[in-house]
């Protein structure tokens, strides 16, 4: 998915685009709001992720406009202002979300993803490999008829398997990508969530492997 | 007395020094009528007196060179009128008592002039009014003196006079009476606007903050003004305490978004676990420490809203569930499912939506933060006696910790870092409402269960 963020601060810009990039979104990174309307001419976009305070101008100006030219892209909005009524401001100038810097990273992806799943007629969201269907936005998993709903971390997990079969993941590089760094998680925490996937995985054709040492792999059964 | 002056209230005092002009005007005139109407009985047994001592006198007449005296009975009679009285009297030519009672006394006689002279002195036993009464008389054509007494026990006298105290005493005490409801009556009404503006300081909340309004008498002014004055200048200061946290807020968060999110991009670089630990701890203080401040600021935020009341209608199912909407995906972060059950009718309630909204918001968080993995969170909207939103999650609990000390602002489970506000914050928006903030149960392990109660 394509994303627009609008943010002056490039180091920010810079991690938040890298981070996404590692999840399969692609991110243009506009540093003023001139500079996004200019994006947004070019190409569509699924998400927008907007500053409020920006060099030239304030990202609310911009987000009334956005609304009044009927364009549907969600807008969720960075804010490093946390004053309770600019929030409701926001929402009712027509931001779908807001998350309050600093964030979480986990926590500003799940918010994107809850966006986009109460916006409707969405592109295919759906990643398909043996038969196997992840549809990333519902969260669910289609195995031949049979439907299983993913819980959150499941579905973050075998996200990442989507991505890169074969590829062997750590357990380090999992758990990072998975717990917010507010938790308190073992190293074993990881094994309960390959255990439940591999549940749900078991009338599929596709597989958590153990590679000894090193952690896991995403393979299609021969 | 001085302490009961000084600390009682204004209006016992003024009642009471009312009364006590009452008391003393009270007892001036039952003296007044007392001695008035002692006097105008004094004076009318004296004109009897004096009239039966003059026809006394004018019976007298001369016979042959003699002094006769044909007692007229009226002369008597007309004493009788009075009451069981006895009546002396002595009449004496020439110094020789004519006729009566010898011993009955003469008074100085050198100061009668031919007038008549009223005393009263003891005789036989009794008190008596006299009156002596001087009538030249011709003998054989030299003229001499004829001195009537007429005496008068005071029997009568002191029955009118028993009489009179008792009217006098009557009419004191109703004077008396009337004069304290009186001043009970004034003293209230003197006081009306010192209440108005008490009650009217008194019955708002702790945090209303808007000035004093309404007509004071003048003595009240400067006391209201400067309250006025007061209250203007704690506002002011609020507010700029209130911007000077935003502004706080935001200069530290920005940075702190560039530093979290840097320091998120190496720990995923990093290899060594010891690195990791260290880099992942930074990143929690940086965590915490944004928490707090958004909290801060929404503590801020209430105090200051509670001031300026903003009263609307609010369906709290909706509010509840936008609520956890907007929290939810910081919930599936952890896995934790929020359930929401609610009542939707007759759920309307007048009240702050945005403090309402905050409030909420800080339990949810709060109970977000201290679930479990995998847990669950359930909402319950309903209404019985009150409006009841309740959550119940199944993290650690409050246990270790006074329930009412958890509302101040601080106060934590011991282990547990964090600014302590979010609960304080919907005990205020709570309080604010008229309502209260409840901890059920906190059995360890169990969970617990929060429970915003708003009245109807």
């Amino acid at each position: 998915m394509r994303y627009l963020l609008v943010e002056d601060n490039i180091q920010l810009a810079k991690a938040v685009s890298d981070r996404f990039a590692l999840e399969g979104h692609a991110v243009d990174h506009a540093v003023s709001l001139s500079e996004a309307k200019e994006f947004m001419a070019l190409t569509t976009y699924q998400l927008i992720l907007l500053d409020i305070m920006l060099p030239d101008g304030d990202g609310r100006s911009f987000l009334r406009l956005h609304r009044v030219n009927k364009n549907k892209t969600p807008v969720i909005i960075l804010t490093a202002r946390s004053e309770v009524s600019d929030r409701i401001n926001l929402l009712d100038l027509g931001a779908d979300d807001y998350i309050t810097k600093p964030f979480d990273f986990r926590e500003l992806e799940a918010r994107c993803r809850a966006v986009l799943r109460r916006q409707d007629g969405l592109a295919d969201n759906t990643l398909q490999i043996a038969g196997t269907i992840l549809d990333t936005l519902e969260g669910s998993l289609k195995i031949g008829d049979k439907v299983e709903r993913l819980r959150n971390r499941e579905l973050r997990l075998i996200e990442i398997f989507f991505s890169s079969p074969n590829k062997i993941f750590s357990k380090n590089h999992l758990m990072d990508r998975l717990f917010s760094f507010s938790e308190e998680v073992s190293e074993n925490a990881i094994e309960v969530y390959v255990g439940r996937l591999r549940k749900k995985l078991e009338k599929s054709d596709v597989r958590i492997e153990t590679i000894r040492g090193l952690g896991y792999r995403f393979v299609v059964e021969k | 007395m001085t302490l009961i002056i000084q600390t009682g209230s204004i209006q016992r005092r003024l009642a009471l020094q009312l009364s006590i002009v009452a008391g003393i005007l009270s007892f001036t005139l039952f003296m007044l009528i007392q001695v008035v109407a002692e006097r105008a009985a004094m004076d009318t047994q004296d004109n009897i007196l004096k009239a039966s001592a003059a026809s006394i006198a004018d019976a007298l007449y001369t016979e042959n060179g003699i002094v006769r005296l044909e007692l007229p009975y009226s002369a008597l009679s007309m004493l009788g009128t009075i009451s069981q009285d006895r009546v002396f009297y002595r009449v004496l030519f020439k110094g020789e008592t004519l006729t009566g009672y010898d011993d009955l006394p003469l008074q100085n006689e050198n100061s009668l002039t031919n007038k008549s002279k009223f005393s009263t002195f003891r005789y036989k036993g009794e008190e008596v009014r006299s009156i002596m009464l001087k009538r030249s008389i011709g003998v054989n054509g030299a003229f001499s003196d004829a001195v009537i007494i007429v005496a008068q026990t005071r029997l009568g006298l002191n029955l009118i006079s028993q009489k009179i105290t008792r009217t006098a005493t009557a009419i004191g005490v109703v004077f008396f009476l009337f004069g304290t409801g009186l001043s009970v009556w004034a003293a209230n009404i003197a006081l009306t606007p010192l209440n108005r503006i008490a009650i009217a300081v008194s019955r708002r909340g702790p945090k209303d903050l808007r000035p004093v309004t309404g007509t004071s008498p003048l003595e009240l002014k400067p006391l209201v003004d400067a309250l006025n004055s007061f209250i203007l200048r704690l506002k002011s200061s609020l507010l700029r305490s209130e911007d000077f946290i935003s502004e706080a807020a935001h200069r530290v968060r920005t940075p702190l978004a560039t530093v979290r999110t840097q320091a998120e991009v190496i720990h995923r670089s990093l290899n060594k676990s010891k690195n990791k630990t260290a880099l992942r701890e930074m990143i929690r203080a940086i965590d915490e420490s944004s928490r707090s401040a958004g909290q801060l600021l929404d503590h801020a935020m209430v105090n200051f809203r509670a001031d300026q009341f903003e009263v609307n209608t609010v369906n709290l199912p909706e509010l509840v569930r936008d609520v956890c909407e907007r929290l939810s995906p910081l919930a599936g972060l952890k896995d934790i499912v929020i359930n929401i059950q609610s009542q939707e009718s007759d759920m309307s309630f007048q009240g702050d939506t945005i403090l309402l909204q905050n409030a909420l918001r800080n339990i949810l968080d709060n109970a977000i933060k201290y679930s479990p993995d995998d847990s669950e969170i359930s909402v319950n909207c309903f209404r019985n006696e009150k409006f009841v939103i309740s959550f119940q999650d199944s993290g650690r609990g409050f246990s270790g910790i006074d329930h009412t000390d958890r509302f101040t602002r601080g106060t934590n489970v011991s282990d547990v870092i964090g600014s302590g506000l979010g609960l304080t914050i919907a005990n205020d928006v709570a309080i604010a409402h008229g309502g209260s903030l409840f901890i059920n149960d906190s059995k360890k392990g169990v969970g617990s269960c929060v429970s915003l109660v708003l009245p109807i």
